[in-house]
Protein backbone atom coordinates (compact mmCIF):
# COMPACT_ATOMS: atom_id res chain seq x y z
CA UNK A 1 0.00 0.00 0.00
CA UNK A 2 1.22 3.38 -1.06
CA UNK A 3 -0.18 6.62 0.66
CA UNK A 4 0.71 9.85 -0.80
CA UNK A 5 -0.54 13.41 -1.33
CA UNK A 6 -2.06 14.06 -4.23
CA UNK A 7 -0.94 17.09 -6.85
CA UNK A 8 -3.00 17.11 -9.11
CA UNK A 9 -1.64 18.65 -12.29
CA UNK A 10 -3.63 21.29 -14.47
CA UNK A 11 -1.79 20.40 -17.69
CA UNK A 12 -0.08 17.09 -19.19
CA UNK A 13 3.95 17.37 -17.78
CA UNK A 14 7.20 15.76 -20.04
CA UNK A 15 9.36 14.43 -17.28
CA UNK A 16 12.51 15.26 -19.31
CA UNK A 17 12.93 18.96 -19.57
CA UNK A 18 9.33 19.52 -17.23
CA UNK A 19 11.21 18.02 -13.81
CA UNK A 20 14.76 18.50 -12.24
CA UNK A 21 15.32 15.27 -11.00
CA UNK A 22 17.80 16.16 -8.88
CA UNK A 23 15.22 18.26 -6.76
CA UNK A 24 11.78 17.00 -8.08
CA UNK A 25 10.95 20.34 -8.91
CA UNK A 26 8.82 21.16 -11.64
CA UNK A 27 11.01 23.19 -14.45
CA UNK A 28 9.10 23.73 -17.23
CA UNK A 29 8.18 27.35 -17.85
CA UNK A 30 5.14 26.56 -20.06
CA UNK A 31 3.42 24.52 -17.34
CA UNK A 32 1.00 26.36 -14.82
CA UNK A 33 2.51 24.64 -11.90
CA UNK A 34 6.07 25.07 -12.76
CA UNK A 35 8.03 25.27 -9.34
CA UNK A 36 5.77 22.63 -7.53
CA UNK A 37 7.83 19.98 -5.85
CA UNK A 38 6.68 16.22 -7.18
CA UNK A 39 8.40 13.84 -4.42
CA UNK A 40 6.47 11.69 -2.58
CA UNK A 41 3.10 12.91 -3.90
CA UNK A 42 0.90 11.62 -6.39
CA UNK A 43 0.75 12.61 -9.41
CA UNK A 44 -2.60 12.85 -10.97
CA UNK A 45 -2.63 13.87 -14.49
CA UNK A 46 -4.59 13.45 -17.92
CA UNK A 47 -2.23 12.27 -19.72
CA UNK A 48 1.60 12.10 -20.35
CA UNK A 49 3.51 14.91 -22.52
CA UNK A 50 6.55 15.18 -24.70
CA UNK A 51 9.98 13.75 -24.29
CA UNK A 52 10.47 9.90 -24.94
CA UNK A 53 13.48 10.78 -22.22
CA UNK A 54 11.07 10.81 -19.19
CA UNK A 55 11.25 7.13 -18.52
CA UNK A 56 15.08 7.95 -17.29
CA UNK A 57 13.77 11.43 -15.77
CA UNK A 58 11.22 9.00 -14.07
CA UNK A 59 13.99 6.26 -12.84
CA UNK A 60 16.35 8.92 -12.25
CA UNK A 61 14.64 10.67 -10.10
CA UNK A 62 13.84 7.21 -8.14
CA UNK A 63 17.30 6.43 -7.30
CA UNK A 64 17.85 10.27 -6.02
CA UNK A 65 15.13 10.20 -4.17
CA UNK A 66 12.77 12.64 -5.56
CA UNK A 67 9.93 10.62 -7.43
CA UNK A 68 6.76 10.83 -7.11
CA UNK A 69 5.10 8.26 -4.83
CA UNK A 70 2.75 6.90 -7.75
CA UNK A 71 1.17 8.66 -10.93
CA UNK A 72 -2.15 8.38 -11.63
CA UNK A 73 -3.10 9.12 -15.57
CA UNK A 74 -6.14 9.52 -17.72
CA UNK A 75 -4.69 7.42 -20.61
CA UNK A 76 -1.80 4.64 -21.08
CA UNK A 77 1.41 6.00 -21.54
CA UNK A 78 4.29 3.46 -22.47
CA UNK A 79 7.16 6.10 -21.64
CA UNK A 80 6.03 6.29 -17.81
CA UNK A 81 5.20 2.73 -17.62
CA UNK A 82 8.43 1.46 -18.71
CA UNK A 83 10.49 4.42 -16.62
CA UNK A 84 8.88 2.93 -13.47
CA UNK A 85 9.69 -0.75 -14.63
CA UNK A 86 13.33 -0.36 -15.05
CA UNK A 87 13.65 1.97 -11.38
CA UNK A 88 11.82 -1.18 -9.71
CA UNK A 89 14.19 -3.33 -11.51
CA UNK A 90 17.52 -1.70 -10.62
CA UNK A 91 16.32 -0.26 -7.26
CA UNK A 92 14.06 -1.81 -5.76
CA UNK A 93 11.17 1.10 -5.94
CA UNK A 94 7.98 0.76 -7.15
CA UNK A 95 6.35 3.92 -8.43
CA UNK A 96 3.04 2.82 -10.04
CA UNK A 97 1.51 4.15 -13.02
CA UNK A 98 -2.14 3.32 -12.60
CA UNK A 99 -4.39 4.44 -15.60
CA UNK A 100 -7.84 5.69 -13.97
CA UNK A 101 -10.67 7.22 -16.19
CA UNK A 102 -10.96 10.95 -16.80
CA UNK A 103 -14.10 11.43 -14.24
CA UNK A 104 -12.45 9.59 -11.71
CA UNK A 105 -9.67 11.65 -11.95
CA UNK A 106 -11.71 14.96 -11.86
CA UNK A 107 -13.18 13.79 -8.39
CA UNK A 108 -9.46 14.38 -7.10
CA UNK A 109 -8.67 17.29 -5.10
CA UNK A 110 -5.31 18.91 -4.84
CA UNK A 111 -3.78 18.04 -1.46
CA UNK A 112 -6.35 14.70 -0.96
CA UNK A 113 -4.34 12.03 0.73
CA UNK A 114 -4.63 8.92 -1.07
CA UNK A 115 -3.63 5.07 -1.11
CA UNK A 116 -2.94 3.10 -4.21
CA UNK A 117 -3.31 -0.87 -3.51
CA UNK A 118 -0.79 -3.14 -4.93
CA UNK A 119 -3.57 -3.81 -7.75
CA UNK A 120 -3.87 -0.28 -8.43
CA UNK A 121 -7.19 0.41 -6.64
CA UNK A 122 -7.20 4.21 -5.59
CA UNK A 123 -9.20 4.85 -2.29
CA UNK A 124 -8.89 8.50 -0.25
CA UNK A 125 -7.20 7.98 3.51
CA UNK A 126 -9.32 8.49 6.13
CA UNK A 127 -8.44 10.98 8.20
CA UNK B 1 12.77 -9.41 -23.03
CA UNK B 2 11.04 -8.84 -19.93
CA UNK B 3 11.05 -4.74 -20.49
CA UNK B 4 9.47 -5.51 -24.36
CA UNK B 5 6.86 -7.89 -22.37
CA UNK B 6 5.77 -5.63 -19.42
CA UNK B 7 5.07 -2.94 -22.73
CA UNK B 8 3.01 -5.41 -24.30
CA UNK B 9 1.29 -5.64 -20.96
CA UNK B 10 0.86 -1.92 -20.97
CA UNK B 11 -0.28 -1.54 -24.16
CA UNK B 12 -2.96 -4.66 -24.45
CA UNK B 13 -1.26 -6.63 -27.42
CA UNK B 14 -1.30 -10.04 -27.62
CA UNK B 15 1.48 -10.82 -29.33
CA UNK B 16 5.22 -9.36 -30.38
CA UNK B 17 5.88 -8.36 -34.18
CA UNK B 18 9.38 -8.39 -35.72
CA UNK B 19 10.96 -4.81 -36.86
CA UNK B 20 13.12 -3.71 -38.91
CA UNK B 21 15.55 -0.93 -37.56
CA UNK B 22 15.75 0.89 -34.05
CA UNK B 23 16.58 4.31 -33.29
CA UNK B 24 17.75 4.41 -29.82
CA UNK B 25 17.32 7.68 -27.00
CA UNK B 26 18.60 6.47 -23.85
CA UNK B 27 22.33 7.24 -24.65
CA UNK B 28 21.59 10.90 -23.56
CA UNK B 29 22.98 11.02 -19.98
CA UNK B 30 20.11 12.19 -16.99
CA UNK B 31 22.27 10.85 -14.38
CA UNK B 32 23.20 7.55 -12.96
CA UNK B 33 20.35 5.49 -13.67
CA UNK B 34 20.84 5.77 -17.50
CA UNK B 35 24.41 4.22 -16.70
CA UNK B 36 23.33 1.61 -14.19
CA UNK B 37 20.40 0.37 -16.55
CA UNK B 38 23.23 0.09 -19.83
CA UNK B 39 25.31 -1.49 -17.15
CA UNK B 40 23.02 -4.33 -16.87
CA UNK B 41 22.94 -4.99 -20.98
CA UNK B 42 26.48 -4.96 -21.65
CA UNK B 43 27.37 -7.46 -18.24
CA UNK B 44 25.34 -9.44 -20.26
CA UNK B 45 26.40 -9.51 -23.39
CA UNK B 46 23.67 -8.06 -25.61
CA UNK B 47 24.41 -6.96 -28.74
CA UNK B 48 21.45 -5.01 -30.93
CA UNK B 49 20.03 -7.53 -33.17
CA UNK B 50 18.78 -5.01 -36.24
CA UNK B 51 20.54 -1.82 -37.42
CA UNK B 52 20.26 0.61 -34.51
CA UNK B 53 21.34 3.87 -34.94
CA UNK B 54 21.88 6.39 -31.59
CA UNK B 55 20.10 9.50 -31.04
CA UNK B 56 21.95 12.72 -29.60
CA UNK B 57 24.18 12.62 -26.37
CA UNK B 58 25.42 14.71 -23.49
CA UNK B 59 28.35 16.32 -25.60
CA UNK B 60 30.11 17.04 -28.97
CA UNK B 61 32.56 14.16 -29.15
CA UNK B 62 34.31 15.75 -32.35
CA UNK B 63 34.30 19.54 -30.60
CA UNK B 64 34.11 18.42 -26.92
CA UNK B 65 35.97 21.64 -25.84
CA UNK B 66 32.19 23.59 -26.76
CA UNK B 67 31.53 21.79 -23.26
CA UNK B 68 31.11 24.84 -20.82
CA UNK B 69 29.53 22.54 -17.77
CA UNK B 70 30.67 20.18 -15.08
CA UNK B 71 33.56 18.33 -16.64
CA UNK B 72 32.34 15.17 -14.78
CA UNK B 73 29.04 15.17 -16.12
CA UNK B 74 30.77 15.55 -19.39
CA UNK B 75 32.70 12.32 -18.87
CA UNK B 76 29.59 10.75 -17.59
CA UNK B 77 27.56 11.45 -20.82
CA UNK B 78 30.41 10.11 -23.02
CA UNK B 79 30.64 7.09 -21.38
CA UNK B 80 27.22 6.93 -22.16
CA UNK B 81 27.65 7.41 -25.70
CA UNK B 82 30.60 4.94 -25.81
CA UNK B 83 28.40 1.80 -23.55
CA UNK B 84 25.45 2.40 -26.87
CA UNK B 85 28.17 2.11 -29.31
CA UNK B 86 29.39 -0.68 -27.74
CA UNK B 87 26.43 -2.60 -27.76
CA UNK B 88 26.57 -2.73 -31.87
CA UNK B 89 24.50 0.72 -32.58
CA UNK B 90 25.93 3.02 -34.86
CA UNK B 91 27.72 5.99 -33.80
CA UNK B 92 25.03 8.58 -35.22
CA UNK B 93 24.38 10.77 -32.12
CA UNK B 94 21.64 12.53 -34.23
CA UNK B 95 17.94 13.54 -33.71
CA UNK B 96 16.97 13.50 -37.19
CA UNK B 97 18.13 9.75 -38.23
CA UNK B 98 15.38 10.12 -40.93
CA UNK B 99 18.35 12.82 -42.82
CA UNK B 100 20.80 9.61 -43.34
CA UNK B 101 19.57 8.17 -46.62
CA UNK B 102 20.87 4.45 -45.27
CA UNK B 103 18.61 4.66 -41.57
CA UNK B 104 15.00 5.36 -43.62
CA UNK B 105 12.68 3.36 -43.19
CA UNK B 106 10.20 2.94 -46.37
CA UNK B 107 6.58 3.19 -45.95
CA UNK B 108 4.85 0.71 -44.36
CA UNK B 109 7.90 -0.75 -42.30
CA UNK B 110 7.64 -1.63 -38.72
CA UNK B 111 10.85 -0.03 -36.59
CA UNK B 112 11.21 1.19 -32.93
CA UNK B 113 12.12 4.92 -32.38
CA UNK B 114 12.80 6.93 -29.97
CA UNK B 115 13.29 10.63 -29.58
CA UNK B 116 9.91 12.40 -29.60
CA UNK B 117 10.49 14.68 -33.14
CA UNK B 118 11.79 11.49 -34.99
CA UNK B 119 8.47 9.38 -33.85
CA UNK B 120 6.31 11.81 -35.32
CA UNK B 121 8.55 12.04 -38.62
CA UNK B 122 8.98 8.61 -38.76
CA UNK B 123 5.03 7.72 -38.83
CA UNK B 124 3.82 10.94 -40.37
CA UNK B 125 6.70 11.88 -42.95
CA UNK B 126 7.68 8.38 -43.75
CA UNK B 127 4.76 6.45 -43.35
CA UNK B 128 7.12 3.91 -41.41
CA UNK B 129 5.09 2.43 -37.80
CA UNK B 130 6.49 3.06 -34.57
CA UNK B 131 4.83 3.71 -31.68
CA UNK B 132 6.40 6.42 -28.95
CA UNK B 133 9.50 4.35 -27.80
CA UNK B 134 10.85 5.61 -24.86
CA UNK B 135 14.23 5.21 -23.23
CA UNK B 136 15.35 1.56 -22.24
CA UNK B 137 12.17 0.05 -24.18
CA UNK B 138 13.83 1.63 -27.40
CA UNK B 139 17.23 -0.56 -26.35
CA UNK B 140 14.80 -3.35 -25.04
CA UNK B 141 13.21 -3.48 -28.82
CA UNK B 142 17.19 -3.05 -30.37
CA UNK B 143 18.03 -6.15 -28.56
CA UNK B 144 15.13 -8.47 -29.12
CA UNK B 145 14.50 -6.97 -32.41
CA UNK B 146 10.87 -7.29 -31.53
CA UNK B 147 7.78 -4.64 -30.30
CA UNK B 148 4.30 -5.57 -28.75
CA UNK B 149 1.98 -5.27 -32.02
CA UNK B 150 -0.01 -2.49 -30.79
CA UNK B 151 -1.30 1.30 -31.32
CA UNK B 152 0.29 3.03 -34.99
CA UNK B 153 2.34 -0.34 -35.54
CA UNK B 154 -1.35 -0.98 -36.71
CA UNK B 155 -3.13 0.33 -39.88
CA UNK B 156 -6.33 1.34 -38.02
CA UNK B 157 -4.69 3.47 -34.91
CA UNK B 158 -2.74 5.54 -38.08
CA UNK B 159 -6.36 6.80 -38.79
CA UNK B 160 -7.10 10.68 -38.10
CA UNK B 161 -9.79 11.43 -35.33
CA UNK B 162 -9.47 15.31 -35.10
CA UNK B 163 -9.17 17.58 -37.97
CA UNK B 164 -7.80 20.83 -37.19
CA UNK B 165 -9.05 23.09 -40.17
CA UNK B 166 -6.78 26.69 -40.85
CA UNK B 167 -9.74 29.31 -40.64
CA UNK B 168 -10.05 31.89 -43.26
CA UNK B 169 -8.55 34.41 -41.82
CA UNK B 170 -5.03 32.81 -41.39
CA UNK B 171 -3.68 34.41 -44.87
CA UNK B 172 -2.42 32.59 -47.95
CA UNK B 173 0.84 34.32 -47.29
CA UNK B 174 1.45 32.48 -44.01
CA UNK B 175 0.17 29.34 -44.97
CA UNK B 176 3.01 28.37 -47.15
CA UNK B 177 5.84 30.38 -44.78
CA UNK B 178 8.87 28.71 -42.87
CA UNK B 179 7.44 29.97 -39.85
CA UNK B 180 4.11 29.06 -39.88
CA UNK B 181 4.94 25.01 -39.12
CA UNK B 182 7.09 25.38 -35.67
CA UNK B 183 3.76 27.41 -34.60
CA UNK B 184 1.62 25.48 -35.81
CA UNK B 185 3.27 22.46 -34.27
CA UNK B 186 2.75 23.97 -30.70
CA UNK B 187 -1.44 24.46 -31.64
CA UNK B 188 -1.38 21.20 -32.76
CA UNK B 189 0.66 19.42 -29.93
CA UNK B 190 -1.97 21.32 -27.42
CA UNK B 191 -4.80 20.10 -29.68
CA UNK B 192 -4.47 17.07 -30.03
CA UNK B 193 -2.42 15.55 -26.99
CA UNK B 194 -1.98 11.91 -27.85
CA UNK B 195 -4.84 11.44 -30.57
CA UNK B 196 -3.55 11.41 -34.51
CA UNK B 197 -4.90 14.71 -36.30
CA UNK B 198 -4.96 15.66 -39.89
CA UNK B 199 -4.52 19.21 -40.73
CA UNK B 200 -6.26 20.98 -43.60
CA UNK B 201 -5.29 23.93 -45.28
CA UNK B 202 -1.86 24.34 -46.08
CA UNK B 203 -0.71 24.07 -49.63
CA UNK B 204 0.13 20.67 -50.62
CA UNK B 205 3.48 19.15 -51.09
CA UNK B 206 5.63 20.65 -48.28
CA UNK B 207 9.33 20.04 -47.39
CA UNK B 208 10.29 17.49 -45.50
CA UNK B 209 12.23 20.44 -43.28
CA UNK B 210 8.45 21.98 -42.40
CA UNK B 211 7.36 18.85 -41.76
CA UNK B 212 10.20 18.02 -38.99
CA UNK B 213 9.21 21.67 -37.75
CA UNK B 214 6.13 21.12 -37.49
CA UNK B 215 6.16 17.59 -35.62
CA UNK B 216 8.92 18.27 -33.58
CA UNK B 217 6.75 21.43 -32.02
CA UNK B 218 4.17 19.11 -31.61
CA UNK B 219 6.06 16.47 -30.30
CA UNK B 220 6.73 19.24 -27.58
CA UNK B 221 3.62 20.59 -26.54
CA UNK B 222 1.86 17.20 -26.59
CA UNK B 223 2.43 13.94 -26.92
CA UNK B 224 1.83 13.75 -30.45
CA UNK B 225 3.52 10.57 -32.49
CA UNK B 226 1.38 10.78 -36.06
CA UNK B 227 0.03 13.48 -37.82
CA UNK B 228 -1.43 13.94 -41.20
CA UNK B 229 -0.91 17.03 -43.36
CA UNK B 230 -3.55 16.36 -46.04
CA UNK B 231 -1.80 16.83 -49.50
CA UNK B 232 2.12 16.57 -48.20
CA UNK B 233 2.16 13.05 -46.23
CA UNK B 234 2.06 10.05 -47.21
CA UNK B 235 -0.74 8.46 -45.66
CA UNK B 236 -3.18 11.61 -46.52
CA UNK B 237 -2.87 12.17 -49.65
CA UNK B 238 -6.81 13.46 -49.22
CA UNK B 239 -8.45 14.18 -46.02
CA UNK B 240 -10.84 11.61 -46.52
CA UNK B 241 -8.18 8.62 -47.09
CA UNK B 242 -6.44 10.32 -43.60
CA UNK B 243 -9.77 9.59 -42.15
CA UNK B 244 -9.39 6.02 -43.73
CA UNK B 245 -12.83 6.83 -45.20
CA UNK B 246 -14.68 7.08 -41.84
CA UNK B 247 -16.05 10.59 -40.20
CA UNK B 248 -13.76 12.53 -37.69
CA UNK B 249 -14.50 12.61 -34.14
CA UNK B 250 -14.18 15.92 -34.17
CA UNK B 251 -13.25 19.13 -36.32
CA UNK B 252 -11.83 22.05 -35.11
CA UNK B 253 -10.97 25.60 -36.83
CA UNK B 254 -7.36 27.25 -36.37
CA UNK B 255 -7.49 30.80 -35.96
CA UNK B 256 -4.77 33.35 -37.30
CA UNK B 257 -5.04 34.48 -32.93
CA UNK B 258 -4.80 30.91 -32.13
CA UNK B 259 -1.29 30.82 -34.16
CA UNK B 260 -0.16 34.57 -33.26
CA UNK B 261 -0.71 33.15 -28.95
CA UNK B 262 1.07 30.06 -29.47
CA UNK B 263 3.96 32.65 -31.42
CA UNK B 264 4.12 34.98 -28.42
CA UNK B 265 3.93 32.07 -25.94
CA UNK B 266 7.10 30.95 -27.12
CA UNK B 267 8.93 34.10 -26.67
CA UNK B 268 10.11 34.16 -22.90
CA UNK B 269 12.21 37.79 -24.04
CA UNK B 270 11.54 41.07 -24.02
CA UNK B 271 13.28 43.74 -25.64
CA UNK B 272 16.52 43.76 -28.84
CA UNK B 273 18.96 42.42 -26.45
CA UNK B 274 20.14 39.59 -28.19
CA UNK B 275 23.39 37.10 -27.11
CA UNK B 276 22.86 34.32 -29.56
CA UNK B 277 20.83 32.43 -32.47
CA UNK B 278 20.67 28.93 -32.60
CA UNK B 279 19.55 26.92 -35.51
CA UNK B 280 19.27 23.28 -36.12
CA UNK B 281 17.07 21.87 -34.06
CA UNK B 282 15.85 19.22 -35.12
CA UNK B 283 19.40 18.60 -36.48
CA UNK B 284 19.63 21.11 -39.64
CA UNK B 285 19.34 18.90 -42.73
CA UNK B 286 22.07 19.65 -45.38
CA UNK B 287 19.53 21.65 -47.03
CA UNK B 288 19.13 23.86 -44.58
CA UNK B 289 23.10 24.02 -43.77
CA UNK B 290 22.97 25.75 -47.16
CA UNK B 291 20.53 27.80 -47.06
CA UNK B 292 21.79 29.63 -43.69
CA UNK B 293 25.35 29.59 -45.97
CA UNK B 294 23.17 31.93 -48.68
CA UNK B 295 21.12 33.74 -46.41
CA UNK B 296 24.38 34.98 -44.73
CA UNK B 297 25.55 35.80 -48.15
CA UNK B 298 29.40 36.90 -47.09
CA UNK B 299 28.38 38.47 -44.47
CA UNK B 300 30.01 38.34 -40.74
CA UNK B 301 27.71 37.20 -37.35
CA UNK B 302 27.94 39.97 -34.95
CA UNK B 303 30.83 40.22 -32.76
CA UNK B 304 28.53 40.15 -29.53
CA UNK B 305 26.46 37.39 -31.10
CA UNK B 306 27.14 33.57 -31.52
CA UNK B 307 25.52 31.94 -34.01
CA UNK B 308 25.50 28.38 -33.38
CA UNK B 309 24.12 25.72 -35.51
CA UNK B 310 23.57 21.92 -34.51
CA UNK B 311 23.46 18.89 -36.72
CA UNK B 312 24.35 15.49 -37.07
CA UNK B 313 27.95 14.84 -37.85
CA UNK B 314 27.23 12.65 -41.18
CA UNK B 315 25.35 15.88 -42.33
CA UNK B 316 28.31 18.33 -41.42
CA UNK B 317 30.67 15.50 -42.89
CA UNK B 318 28.20 15.88 -46.31
CA UNK B 319 28.43 19.73 -45.74
CA UNK B 320 32.27 19.84 -45.66
CA UNK B 321 32.70 17.95 -48.72
CA UNK B 322 30.55 20.80 -50.60
CA UNK B 323 32.39 24.17 -48.87
CA UNK B 324 29.10 24.61 -46.45
CA UNK B 325 30.74 23.96 -43.86
CA UNK B 326 33.55 26.24 -44.22
CA UNK B 327 31.16 29.38 -45.55
CA UNK B 328 29.00 28.72 -42.92
CA UNK B 329 32.77 28.99 -40.15
CA UNK B 330 34.07 31.96 -42.05
CA UNK B 331 30.68 33.69 -41.78
CA UNK B 332 31.34 33.13 -37.53
CA UNK B 333 28.97 30.07 -37.18
CA UNK B 334 29.99 27.77 -34.64
CA UNK B 335 28.69 24.15 -35.64
CA UNK B 336 27.55 21.91 -33.13
CA UNK B 337 27.22 18.03 -33.91
CA UNK B 338 26.18 15.04 -31.65
CA UNK B 339 23.96 17.09 -29.23
CA UNK B 340 22.01 20.22 -29.19
CA UNK B 341 22.11 23.38 -27.17
CA UNK B 342 18.90 23.77 -25.33
CA UNK B 343 20.03 20.06 -23.49
CA UNK B 344 24.00 21.08 -22.99
CA UNK B 345 25.58 23.91 -21.53
CA UNK B 346 27.13 24.67 -24.85
CA UNK B 347 26.28 28.69 -25.39
CA UNK B 348 28.31 31.09 -24.04
CA UNK B 349 26.98 33.01 -21.18
CA UNK B 350 25.81 36.46 -21.60
CA UNK B 351 23.25 39.44 -21.18
CA UNK B 352 20.44 39.17 -23.76
CA UNK B 353 17.99 36.65 -25.71
CA UNK B 354 18.17 33.53 -27.34
CA UNK B 355 16.96 33.83 -30.44
CA UNK B 356 15.86 30.41 -32.31
CA UNK B 357 13.77 29.58 -35.63
CA UNK B 358 13.06 26.20 -33.32
CA UNK B 359 9.42 26.27 -31.36
CA UNK B 360 10.57 22.86 -29.83
CA UNK B 361 14.11 24.82 -28.76
CA UNK B 362 12.00 27.50 -27.57
CA UNK B 363 10.23 25.19 -25.31
CA UNK B 364 13.00 23.58 -23.66
CA UNK B 365 15.74 25.92 -23.41
CA UNK B 366 14.40 28.13 -20.85
CA UNK B 367 13.26 25.50 -18.15
CA UNK B 368 16.48 23.27 -19.44
CA UNK B 369 19.31 25.75 -19.73
CA UNK B 370 17.85 29.27 -18.53
CA UNK B 371 17.87 30.69 -21.55
CA UNK B 372 15.62 34.11 -22.25
CA UNK B 373 14.22 32.86 -25.90
CA UNK B 374 12.61 34.96 -29.21
CA UNK B 375 11.16 32.92 -31.54
CA UNK B 376 11.57 34.22 -35.27
CA UNK B 377 11.88 32.67 -38.73
CA UNK B 378 15.16 31.63 -40.14
CA UNK B 379 15.35 34.57 -41.98
CA UNK B 380 14.57 36.97 -38.98
CA UNK B 381 17.58 35.07 -36.71
CA UNK B 382 20.30 35.50 -39.53
CA UNK B 383 19.53 38.74 -39.90
CA UNK B 384 19.73 39.51 -36.30
CA UNK B 385 22.52 37.60 -35.94
CA UNK B 386 24.48 39.65 -38.40
CA UNK B 387 22.74 42.61 -37.35
CA UNK B 388 23.64 42.17 -33.67
CA UNK B 389 19.92 42.57 -32.10
CA UNK B 390 16.39 41.23 -32.65
CA UNK B 391 14.94 42.11 -35.66
CA UNK B 392 11.65 40.47 -35.98
CA UNK B 393 8.57 41.64 -38.68
CA UNK B 394 5.23 40.58 -37.74
CA UNK B 395 3.36 41.84 -40.61
CA UNK B 396 3.04 38.20 -41.98
CA UNK B 397 0.94 37.29 -38.40
CA UNK B 398 -1.55 39.80 -39.39
CA UNK B 399 -0.29 42.22 -36.79
CA UNK B 400 -0.98 46.12 -37.38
Amino acid sequence: MITGTALVLDEPLSLWGGVDPASGLIIDVHHPQRGAAIGGRVLVMPSGRGSSSSASVLAEAVRAGTAPAAILIGEADLILAIGSAVAEELYGVRVPVVVKPLDRLARIRDGMVLQIGPRGGVRRASA
Amino acid sequence: MRLVVRAAQATGATELIDIGAAHVDSCLYHGEATLDFVRRLVDGRARVAVPTTLNVGALDLLHPELYRGDPRVAERGRLLMDRYRSLGARPTFTCAPYQLADARPALGEQVAWGESNAIAFCNSVLGARTNRYGDFIDVAAAVTGRVPNAGLHRTEARRATLVLRLASDVPPALRDADELFPVLGIVLGRRAGSAVAAIDGAPPGQSEDRLKALGAAAASAGSVAMFHLVGSTPEAPSLDAALQHRPPLRVEMIHLADLRAARDELTTAAGDRLRAVSLGTPHASLGELERYAVMLGGRQVHPDVELLVSTGRDTLAAAAERGIRERLREAGAELLVDTCSYIAPILRPGEGAVMTDSAKWAYYAPGNVGAEVVLGSTAECIRSAVAGRVLRDDALWGAA
